[in-house]
């Protein structure tokens, strides 16, 4: 799972580099979320309706998913005005 | 617009909700339109988990977690700590689950709304005690399933109508809102941000495990919701000023019910029932909003 860098803004309490307490969402995930670079028009409404708020942007082209924290509801692929989001099952990416 | 919506996060991701939650969502539109400078006061409600555990947060705001009963009341006590620092700009945001609210936390709501303090209250309303495991609250709609009025006892009564009640307290802003319309609840929430007294904003928040829907239709099953009138979006002024800010697609109430798992035991005769009761209310709010406000001429 990537790193977790979302919680360096914590009280001077907590060690945000300590990455035993983070909460990884990503591995609850049974089916992923793939962006079809050529179809999406770069509206955000992926990243408007995104429970988890893991939608980003890259460049000026695309959105993509952070796997680390993609819950994988499926809300961005039903949102999606152009059908560009397909859900994947977990499954096939097992090398 | 979209560099503003993709930066600047005020909710992260990594917390606990479960998949297509729609409180989330109310949470990250709503600290979006309030902004940095607040101070959020959450009740026991699903948001206590969700935050996370304890020394990580997933808000980028101070968050006050209160006692059930107390959410009205901690934040009037938070308002009244920052008027004393000085620090008048900054926005309290009590954000509490429909038990915290229509239930449990009604007299401390009526007390901070009938003193008009400056606070904003957000309910979040899954229509039953989500947490805990799906048990029946007064904001349960009429012949609804949950764990405590099984489907041999579906729930008699309407659901309470929290906008009434506020205003009649005449707060100078209370709102229903949802998250299917985001530049909507947006809005509501930035108005409220910017009026001084208590601001009430009552936004139906999809839970897919408590509703029976799978997590992906969490955003259409609360489009239908309004656009069937079953969950109109209006604002109120002063408690008196109605305004319908959405205008509903009229289709039947039975593509909202027919949608949701925890309608299925419903017979059409059922069905019959809910869509009158609905076609009524929306009468009375259509009148309502047509009505001249009452204006105090001195």
């Amino acid at each position: 799972m990537s790193k977790n860098t979302y919680f360096k803004h914590e009280g001077p309490w907590s060690d945000a580099n300590d990455p035993l307490m983070c909460s990884d969402t990503g591995d609850w995930r049974t089916k992923r979320p793939i962006v079809d670079k050529d179809k999406c028009i770069f509206c955000g409404f992926c990243q408007i309706y995104c429970p988890v708020q893991v939608m980003e942007m890259v460049g000026d082209s695309h959105f993509e998913a952070d796997l680390g924290f993609c819950k994988g509801c499926g809300i961005c692929a039903q949102e999606c005005p152009k059908q560009a989001i397909t859900m994947v099952s977990e499954g096939e990416f097992v090398s | 617009m979209r560099k503003e919506f993709a930066h600047d996060e005020l909710m992260m991701p990594g917390h606990l909700a479960c998949q297509g939650c729609g409180g989330t969502i109310i949470m990250k539109h709503a600290l979006r339109a309030v902004g940095p400078d607040a101070v959020c006061v959450i009740p026991a409600c699903c948001w206590t988990i969700i935050s996370g555990n304890f020394p990580y947060s997933a808000l980028n705001v101070p968050v006050l977690h209160t006692a059930f009963a107390t959410s009205g009341a901690a934040a009037s006590g938070v308002r009244a700590g920052l008027d004393m620092q000085g620090k008048h700009d900054t926005k309290v945001l009590a954000f509490a689950g429909d038990g915290g609210t229509f239930d449990i936390g009604i007299q401390s709501l009526s007390g901070a709304a009938e003193r008009n303090e400056d606070i904003i209250y957000i309910c979040y309303d899954n229509e039953a005690y989500m947490n805990t495991g799906v048990q029946r609250s007064s904001a349960t709609p009429e012949r609804a399933w949950t764990t405590t009025t099984p489907v041999t006892h579906p729930k008699s009564g309407a659901k309470k109508n929290m906008i009434q009640i506020l205003a009649g307290h005449k707060v100078p802003y209370c709102a229903t809102a949802n998250i299917a319309f985001p530049d909507d609840l947006y809005r509501k929430v930035r108005n409220a941000a910017e009026i001084k007294g208590t601001c009430f904003i009552h936004v139906l928040s999809p839970c897919p495990s408590g509703w029976k829907i799978p997590s992906e239709k969490a955003i259409e099953v609360s489009r239908l919701a309004t656009h069937s009138k079953v969950f109109p979006i209006y604002e109120v002024y002063h408690g008196e000023e109605y305004k319908i800010t959405m205008e509903p697609d009229e289709i039947p109430v039975s593509d909202y019910l027919k949608s949701q798992g925890r309608f299925r035991h419903l017979k059409e005769e059922d069905m019959d029932f809910i869509q009158e009761r609905v076609d009524y209310e929306w009468k009375i709010l259509l009148q309502r909003s047509m009505m001249e406000p009452f204006h105090m001429n001195f």
